[in-house]
């Protein structure tokens, strides 16, 4: 990856044009009244087409990707994307469609809903899913607003209450809170899971359920959830299950199964369809049979990220049910291995068994001495970019403060783990040595560490001549 | 167990690892799950496929959708995509990237992002933009809790009865849990009514936040938006205006409005139709209230060797630091469809935005006209639109709506009230407009 330093608009040239269209005829746009136009052109950028592609060319070679290498961002899935979904996604007898056509022109379309439907329930043991929700946060507000609308419509309108885990996902609060709900948080016991006794004094006529991740954040499987659906069950409440870390269940464990009544899934990390950088995803919200009658919420302006979901389903087609089975297997295989290999250099605070990811809290031997600070997490993640790995997520879960959350996805080889695993204790000696040199990382990425105060204190958030 | 594409571990590797972890089956690892919810069963799921297999299937289904020639816009426009942009946009790098956390290996994505945010904010005319949202009606439903969040003491929002339903149903879901009052403004002679604002205004005592109002209307009426702002912040309100970026390049922008904030789908800069989505929401402000945006916004700053970078910044007001206090829930956006619009900006420029709106202008006239002439439809506003309009149909609308499909056309689209709904972008040819008039004249009984 080299520093390529241009933005588009310093490519522009007034007269050039990237554009093919037929003339028209007349410049009758201004017979619409003066007062309804604006008053000057904007200033978007003259440039030819071939200005275009190598622009965006060289800023793509300023980017990391999962076909570029190990991508061991916890809680975010980084599995590969099939290439398959990207020629099915693109078929013009499915890109072409109007949102709003009759149902009668758009069966295959239908059709693709119906079974990715299905294929979801099966795997997750839940009734229907909607599909409108384009992203996970917008899954986790949707099927909190079914959760309402059940309550609401028993005419339980005091349940306004609903209890997140102090490991919870952020969105998990930030959704509750936009859809009106109050948080309550509650413990986690040293083991790193849910503290029932601490749940219990919780649970009254005022809880509309609780949002449960499991595996947690920290990749440990939430054993007591039995007891919890059944104390949270009998309070009247429903339990929400958020599909993050939905992959190790895949081919295990059904959420359904579980207790939990209504949870969302995200496309773009358990079903292989690609982050693009942020997005679009898409997260489906399945509900159990009585909630059904709930799931028609309008949370998005048409049928959802139809592109996404065709995606999806072609994963889904490809594994079949023989090879479903052995995706959460093998993503906490390659966990768990990980897990083990560096547990001398890094402090595995939670020993036991983990899911699809786990959490370290930090270097054992961080190398600070006197007057030299020691590495921190933040440094390490910055070095294994040298190193063509991305970094693992940091600093969460909230519960240790130095958190290097690693989940490595069934796709990748024990080849590629093993040169993680090798880079990962060179980055642990060299801070143990001389921790500078990962004060200082990255050395080799395009760019150095940025200054990111002054980005806040002082904002350019766009581009000025 | 059988060879698998996407899964490269071998019998070896696995055994391996398990010696490594100390455990004899992978079945051990999953020893902390309660026995009875180990799922023994088959799924019920189809066998797995070869890719031929996988690709036949989908080959077939796709043929099962009927590709209509599209006369329909309401909230998704066939425009033209350049060829150049699902070549970049697919480009591994762009696609296969997450969110830019770790910006140094990031320059790619949150450079785009950025030009994308001044290309908004040239085409609104407003000074920030974030980094996108899901979809217009999303990106209206978060102008509302935006502008809840940003006047004290109001709950009330007002919404403008000429929004596309779909707007107005997203904003209304997102009210009704928020607990926003929502109150609609009347709609005179299809255009949102001033009268009806003001009066909403001098009314509601429990103050009121702002009021969101379309640029482009349901009837493809461009509106005269004269007095809306001053009306709204006469009472310390704000204006948000939804819109059509495409027809920006043309029309007043939401600052020339005075609009205090600008939201829409960006769909019609180049995205496919794909029905319904993966489209784009847009949103922009003035710089007052940048801080209770929501969404990614990426800033520029410089590395430590002094050169030009680009971060992820003013994040104190996301998720993942503000938990439940955040300005919204919001975690991704909608990135590589920001980077669609980017580069469609880019190839298009100022001068092709215009032919692009006076191509519009053109057909959407002409295709009027020509349905007017037909004598199966009136006129049902005197009012200016550029790619979009209805009119009253004088014959029986199922019929010409069946007519119409079968013939390879999707057309006339019906409205609460009745009336059909026309659009023609840049896209649409003369020929195939005269060949949706003939069948009307032929087949369509008046």
């Amino acid at each position: 990856m080299k520093y390529y330093d241009k933005l588009i608009f310093e490519l522009s040239k007034p007269g050039r044009t990237g554009y093919s269209l037929p003339a028209p005829e007349s410049s009758s746009v201004s017979s619409i009244d003066a007062n309804l136009l604006r008053a000057s052109a904007p200033q978007l950028p003259e440039v030819s087409e071939i200005d275009v592609v190598r622009h965006y060319t060289n800023l793509s070679q300023m980017n990391f990707g999962v076909d570029t290498g190990f991508y061991p961002l916890g809680s975010c899935t980084m599995k590969y994307n099939p290439k398959i979904n990207e020629e099915i996604a693109s078929l013009p007898s499915f890109l072409g469609l109007h949102p709003l056509q009759p149902d009668d022109t758009v069966s295959g379309a239908k059709a693709v809903y119906e079974g990715l439907d299905s294929a979801l329930a099966a795997i997750t043991g839940m009734r229907h899913f909607t599909f409108l929700p384009c992203a996970g946060a917008h899954g986790e507000l949707t099927g909190l607003m079914i959760i309402r609308s059940y309550h609401m419509s028993r005419g339980d309108t005091r349940r306004t209450k609903i209890i997140v885990p102090d490991s919870a996902h952020g969105t998990n609060p930030a959704s509750a809170a936009v859809c009106g709900l109050e948080i309550v948080e509650v413990k986690s016991n040293a083991d790193g899971l849910v503290d029932v006794n601490d749940l219990k004094p919780l649970l009254d006529d005022t809880i509309a359920g609780i949002m449960m991740t499991n595996p947690n954040t920290l990749g440990l499987f939430e054993r007591d959830i039995k007891e919890i659906a059944r104390l949270v069950h009998e309070a009247g409440g429903l339990l929400y299950y958020d599909g993050a870390n939905m992959n190790p269940l895949v081919g295990t464990v059904r959420p359904g199964d579980m207790g939990f009544d209504v949870m969302h899934l995200n496309l773009h990390k358990t079903f292989s369809t690609p982050h693009g950088g942020g997005g679009p995803g898409s997260g489906p919200v399945g509900v159990c049979e009585k909630l059904v009658p709930f799931l028609g919420v309008r949370v998005s302006g048409f049928h959802g990220n139809f592109s996404v979901i065709l995606r999806a389903y072609t994963y889904i087609l490809m594994l079949g049910r023989q090879n479903v089975k052995m995706v959460g297997p093998l993503a906490t295989l390659n966990a768990n291995y990980i897990k083990e290999s560096l547990k001398d250099k890094y402090k595995l605070p939670i020993p036991s068994v983990c899911k699809h990811e786990f959490v370290y809290d930090g270097l054992i031997d961080d190398g600070a001495r006197e007057g030299v600070p020691g590495a921190t997490t933040l440094d390490v993640a910055k070095r294994l970019l040298d190193f063509g790995f991305h970094a693992p997520t940091i600093y969460f879960p909230l519960l240790f403060h130095q958190a290097l959350m690693i989940e490595p996805t069934e796709t990748e080889s024990k080849e590629t783990i093993d040169e993680f695993i090798e880079v990962m204790r060179r980055i642990a000696d060299e801070a143990a040595e001389n921790p500078d040199i990962l004060h200082q990382a990255p050395h080799n990425a395009p760019i150095t560490r940025p200054d990111e105060t002054t980005a806040a204190r002082n904002p350019i958030l766009r581009y000025q001549a | 167990m059988n060879g698998f594409s996407y899964f490269p571990h071998t019998e070896a590797d696995i055994q391996q690892m398990l010696e490594r972890i100390g455990v004899k089956s992978v079945g051990e690892l999953y020893d902390d799950v309660p026995a009875d919810y180990l799922y023994k069963k088959e799924y019920d799921l189809p066998d797995a496929m070869s890719e031929q297999e996988v690709r036949d299937f989908f080959y077939g289904l796709s043929s099962r959708n009927s590709r209509l020639t599209c006369f329909v816009g309401a909230g998704a426009y066939d425009h033209y995509t350049p060829s150049v942009i699902p070549y970049i946009t697919s480009r591994s790098e762009f696609i296969t990237a997450y969110t830019p956390y770790q910006c140094e290996i990031s320059q790619g994505t949150l450079r785009y992002i950025f030009e994308y945010q001044t290309m908004i904010c040239d085409l609104t005319g407003l000074d920030v933009s974030n980094a996108s949202m899901y979809d217009g009606p999303t990106a209206a439903a978060e102008a509302m809790r935006m502008m809840v969040a940003s006047v004290r003491k109001s709950t009330t929002v007002l919404v403008s009865s000429t929004l596309l339903p779909n707007v107005i149903e997203v904003i209304r879901t997102y009210a009704k849990f928020y607990g926003t009052t929502i109150e609609m403004i009347d709609e005179a002679d299809g255009r949102t009514s001033l009268q009806s604002l003001t009066s909403i205004l001098s009314s509601v005592k429990t103050g009121v936040a702002g009021a969101i109002i379309p640029s482009i209307n349901r009837h493809g009426i461009i509106e005269d938006l004269t007095g809306f702002a001053d009306s709204l912040h006469a009472q310390k309100a704000l204006l948000t205006v939804y819109c059509d970026p495409s027809a920006l390049a043309v029309l007043k922008t939401p600052a020339e409005w005075g609009a205090d904030i600008a939201v829409g789908d960006a769909q019609p800069l180049g995205i496919p139709l794909s029905y319904g989505g993966a489209y784009v929401g847009f949103m922009a402000c003035r710089k007052e209230h940048l801080r209770k945006l929501p969404g990614r916004i990426v800033g520029q700053t410089k590395d430590g060797q002094g050169r030009r970078a680009f971060v992820l910044t003013l994040q104190a007001r996301e998720q993942h630091i503000r938990r439940e206090k955040a300005t919204s829930n919001i975690c991704s956006n909608e990135s590589l469809m920001a980077l669609w619009v980017t580069v469609y900006l880019s190839l298009m420029g100022p001068e092709g935005m215009k032919r692009l709106n006076q191509l519009c202008y053109e057909n959407a006239h002409y295709l009027h006209d020509e349905l007017i002439k037909t004598g199966k439809f009136e006129e049902v506003f005197q009012a200016p639109f550029l790619k979009e309009f209805v009119l009253r149909p004088l014959v029986d609308v199922r019929t010409l709506q069946r007519k119409l499909s079968e013939n390879g056309f999707f057309a006339a689209l019906e409205t609460s009230e009745g009336y059909v709904s026309f659009c023609a972008t840049e896209k649409r040819t003369k020929q195939e407009i005269d060949s949706l008039i003939n069948i009307i004249n032929k087949e369509v009984e008046a």
